[in-house]
């Protein structure tokens, strides 16, 4: 008796959460199909105007163009570099280990706000702004997010294999490539995924490092929601979310996948 | 796992290739010089102008936009980016041009600078003495938009700004000079003084009005009152008159007491790259079927002879806002530019006034 | 064997990052300590007591430490019940609390924008059931509630990450010693999730310390944070770089002193439990 009550108050708080955290991105969906042109609260009826808009609007096509690709590029430069430091790492002493740690945490300690005025005045002093500072300013607030994933992974790592193949007579990059690399992917991939989203999600570190002419998603929505309604912006936060959706049961599905092959394989994840 | 590592290598050569693709891209385009970086206030051209010209001349537009004025000076202060054109209001350019950061404009080589009405010229004197060094793009009023299904007859007065009636229902403009307006005119001082004193009088009615205003805002405040957020707005005249058209029952109203007439004008900032380009572009703007797109779009008072005299003379009549009467410019002030200290004092003022 | 890992390995990103981490870092310190003319002054750094740049910073820490805690407090038990019904963290129940954080930050942001205005969503909502409306726009409840809705993922993952590594015999076991569930939440659950729980805070307080744009888009203007301080030293206002790179350094250093104080519980996991 007890425990069904219990159980009922839990699944009503899950509902509740649930509600607080999807409420406001069902209004913006529902916004981008209200044909009312002052008032988004009040319904003036169903339009698809929002989306054709969406599709010739070249500020917010190039913005969302910008996004995915310094996203992209950002995080693939930080996985790569975030991952060959954490295997780096294997041989270091425990106080060079703990200094590159260190050197880590300041970017996550930094506020968003910190770093990128910081990179704001290095690029004042050393470059004009382009497409190429903003990819460096974004590469370094994502990386340590990419370590902190890596090296757990790489903490674990069960190094006989790796020794195995060298005396099969592999060459040490053929024998990371092949052992190595596989062993720790889960955690590149997901520090992949993290560094992703961070970029994305990013604001601050954009606004001060930007180049002109060119936004991203966050510093585009900035701009334009000031002048107006803007329905585009709500047709596009119906798009991203229908991405996002996708990107996550894909990821969602491959995982379940692994989990699965690595709980019969009984290696621990 | 071989998909995974099937996945890194596609995405890092889509990536790279995309990178490579954009890098070069640019690069081209820079080292050509045929792209000219534009400054200027936000939702303040017609973007189909850009496209136009792009099109017409292979010049690239790059295009940037800013807040404040005073955004735009730290921006272009700092330096990470050459601006080939700004466009700024009148006590900024008075700054720009005095600390010398502007280049002189040929005239000679425009051929549509004769569209600008010889009135603006003589205007623009008030910021550049030596008529060299701007090119005037639109001009206005400050005054008080106010919904008439709120507000019991015309706030005619920056008084009214101040009636505890409509707490939580007026907004000011985020913008330390223009904020000052209210309170500085009220108190029967110059919006260019420079006394302590007054100013810090102008500051104390600010902070008493604080607890009234539902927010600070600049290029927001049209559509808030167009959705009807608020009752009363401190605002440029055309912002107004689109306002008015969006909602009918809004009316704009320049106060008895008087108040500040700006214009706002591209200056070639000292750093541009492509000086031509840049002169090309003002003469595109000045160009009638362009100045008259552009207004159209814009809708703000325009200087543009060719296109005023294109405007049937009941359109003038019906809208106030953008073609003011000659009494209501005569109780108007343009601000200068006041000088580092005064600026400094402003800074400190407006500081106090946000942590108020 | 020693040749993997080569130490090399690491040189690139060493190289990243002091060319990209610590020697914009000094420029903010350099800044910090130099006048316009470049002479050395301390002025910059102490200019947060003065009252017009202390009462932002009071401000951004007070609204700060409520959003970390409403966001604790909401995912806490989330986090618990949560880590009940699934055993994997890719699972798809935990996917859906996360999904939130995946869309756009400014979307998330103009989203309460749409509901708090003064005829928006939620006062549009109250006077269908005949409520009076509440105007919640431009207050630091709005800025609050934005921030907190922005960061709750933020303090959810780590949290239940933490919660689902704890091995389930141990709740038994206690269970089967008697006991409570109030117990065991004190005695097991809170201290073998305390790794969590203090990278949940870590990842909440910071951004929302210096946090600048929701207090722009939710606040009007009205509510002033040492982020928008900062912020208008750089980028707005009558900029002055110097000043704005002392108020950095004095937020830099808020935020580590607290930091520490929170390292302190801290068992050397803290940070890497958000995926």
């Amino acid at each position: 008796m007890v425990n069904s009550i219990k159980k009922a108050a839990e699944k009503v708080y899950l509902i509740l959460v649930l509600l607080l955290l999807y409420i406001p991105i069902a209004l913006l969906i529902i916004s981008s199909f209200n044909a009312s042109e002052r008032n988004k609260a009040v319904w003036g009826g169903f339009t698809l105007k929002a989306y054709t808009e969406l599709v010739q609007d070249e500020i917010v096509m190039s913005a969302l163009y910008n996004t995915l690709l310094l996203a992209g590029g950002a995080s693939l430069i930080a996985t790569i570099l975030g991952t060959l430091v954490c295997i780096g790492m294997i041989n270091m002493k425990k106080h060079s280990k703990s200094l590159i740690m260190g050197i880590t945490q300041i970017p996550l300690l930094n506020s968003d706000i910190v770093t990128g005025i910081s990179l704001m005045l290095l690029f004042t002093r050393f470059a004009d702004l382009s497409f190429a500072t903003m990819l460096v300013a974004h590469v370094t607030f994502i990386i340590p997010y990419v370590v902190l994933s890596v090296q757990p992974k790489v903490l674990q790592l069960n190094l006989s294999t790796y020794e195995a193949a060298l005396d099969l007579g592999a060459s040490h990059l053929y024998a990371m490539w092949k052992v190595i690399i596989p062993e720790i992917m889960p955690g590149i991939l997901s520090g992949f995924l993290l560094a992703f989203t961070m970029s994305l999600d990013d604001f601050s570190v954009t606004y001060f490092t930007k180049a002109p002419g060119l936004n991203t998603m966050s510093t585009m929505i900035n701009a334009e929601y000031r002048k107006g309604i803007q329905t585009e912006i709500y047709a596009l936060s119906t798009i991203v979310f229908i991405i996002v959706l996708f990107v996550l049961f894909i990821i969602n599905r491959r995982s379940e996948k692994l989990y699965k092959q690595r709980e019969e394989s009984g290696v621990a994840l | 796992m071989h998909k995974y590592s099937l996945i890194i290598k596609a995405v890092s050569v889509l990536t790279t290739a995309a990178l490579l693709f954009s890098s070069c891209g640019r690069s081209a385009g820079e080292k050509a010089e045929n792209q000219i970086v534009v400054f200027n206030y936000g939702d303040y051209i017609d973007r189909d102008i850009l496209k136009q010209f792009e099109k017409e001349t292979g010049i690239k537009v790059v295009y940037e936009e800013f807040l404040t004025p005073e955004a735009m000076y730290t921006k272009y202060k700092n330096g990470t980016v050459r601006y080939d054109l700004i466009c700024c209001s009148d006590y900024m350019l008075d700054k720009m041009i005095k600390e010398k950061e502007t280049r002189e404009i040929d005239y000679s080589v425009m051929e549509h600078i004769s569209n600008i009405d010889s009135t603006y010229w003589k205007i623009s004197e008030n910021f550049d003495t030596e008529h060299k060094y701007t090119v005037p793009y639109f001009w206005g009023t400050v005054g008080i938009l106010y919904n008439t299904t709120i507000v019991d007859g015309v706030p005619g007065s920056w008084s009214d700004l101040w009636d505890s009636k409509y707490k939580n229902n007026i907004i000011m403009q985020n913008s330390v000079r223009d904020s000052f307006i209210p309170p500085l005119i009220l108190n029967g001082c110059s919006i260019n003084t420079t006394d302590e004193k007054s100013l810090r009088k102008a500051l104390e009615d600010l902070k008493k009005q604080k607890s009234l205003v539902q927010s600070y805002l600049v290029d927001e405040v049209r559509d808030d009152m167009v959705n009807e957020q608020a009752a009363m707005a401190v605002i440029y005249s055309g912002e107004a008159s689109l306002a008015t058209e969006y909602n009918e029952d809004l009316a704009y109203v320049v106060p008895k007491e008087g108040s500040n007439v700006w214009m706002d004008s591209w200056v070639i900032p000292d750093s541009a790259g492509n000086y031509d380009g840049a002169v090309k572009f003002l003469d595109f703007l000045c160009r009638t079927d362009i100045a008259e797109k552009n207004f159209e779009y814009v809708y703000y008072s325009t200087p543009n002879k060719s296109v005023l005299d294109n405007i049937d003379e009941e359109e003038k009549e019906e809208d106030t806002a953008i073609f003011p009467d000659e009494d209501v410019l005569e109780r108007c002030e343009m601000f200068t530019y006041l000088g580092p200290e005064a600026e400094e004092l402003y800074n400190r003022l407006w500081k106090e006034l946000k942590v108020y | 064997m020693k040749r993997l890992g080569s130490r090399l390995l690491a040189g690139p990103y060493l190289i990243w990052m002091v060319l990209f981490t610590i020697i914009p870092l000094c420029l903010i310190l350099y800044n910090a300590f130099t006048t316009f003319e470049g002479r050395f002054t301390i002025s910059n750094v102490t200019a947060i007591t003065d009252y017009v740049n202390a009462k932002p910073l009071l401000l951004s820490l007070n609204m700060s430490l409520v959003v970390t805690l409403i966001c604790f407090l909401l995912s806490f038990p989330l986090a618990l019940v949560l880590s009940k019904y699934s055993k994997n963290k890719n699972s798809v129940i935990v996917m859906v609390f996360i999904l939130p954080m995946w869309m756009n930050f400014m979307l998330r942001t103009l989203a309460w924008r749409l509901i708090l205005l003064n005829n928006g969503f939620l006062n549009k909502g109250l006077g269908i059931f005949g409520f009076n409306p509440v105007y919640l726009m431009n207050t630091k409840a709005a800025v609050i509630l934005g921030t907190a809705y922005d960061y709750f993922p933020f303090m959810l993952l780590p949290i239940y990450n933490a919660l689902v590594k704890i091995d389930k015999d141990v709740i038994n076991a206690a269970k089967d010693l008697g006991a409570t569930s109030f117990i065991i939440l004190k005695r097991i659950m809170l201290p073998l999730s305390l790794p969590g729980i203090v990278s949940g805070i870590t990842m909440v307080f910071v951004p929302s310390m210096s946090e600048f744009v929701i207090a722009d888009m939710l606040g009007g203007n009205k509510v002033y944070l040492i982020g928008n301080v900062i912020e208008q030293a750089f980028n707005s206002g009558y900029a002055d770089v110097h000043l704005g790179s002392g108020l950095s350094l004095s937020l830099m250093g808020l935020i580590i002193i607290s930091m520490a104080i929170y390292k302190f519980f801290d068992k050397g996991e803290g940070g890497h439990g958000i995926w």
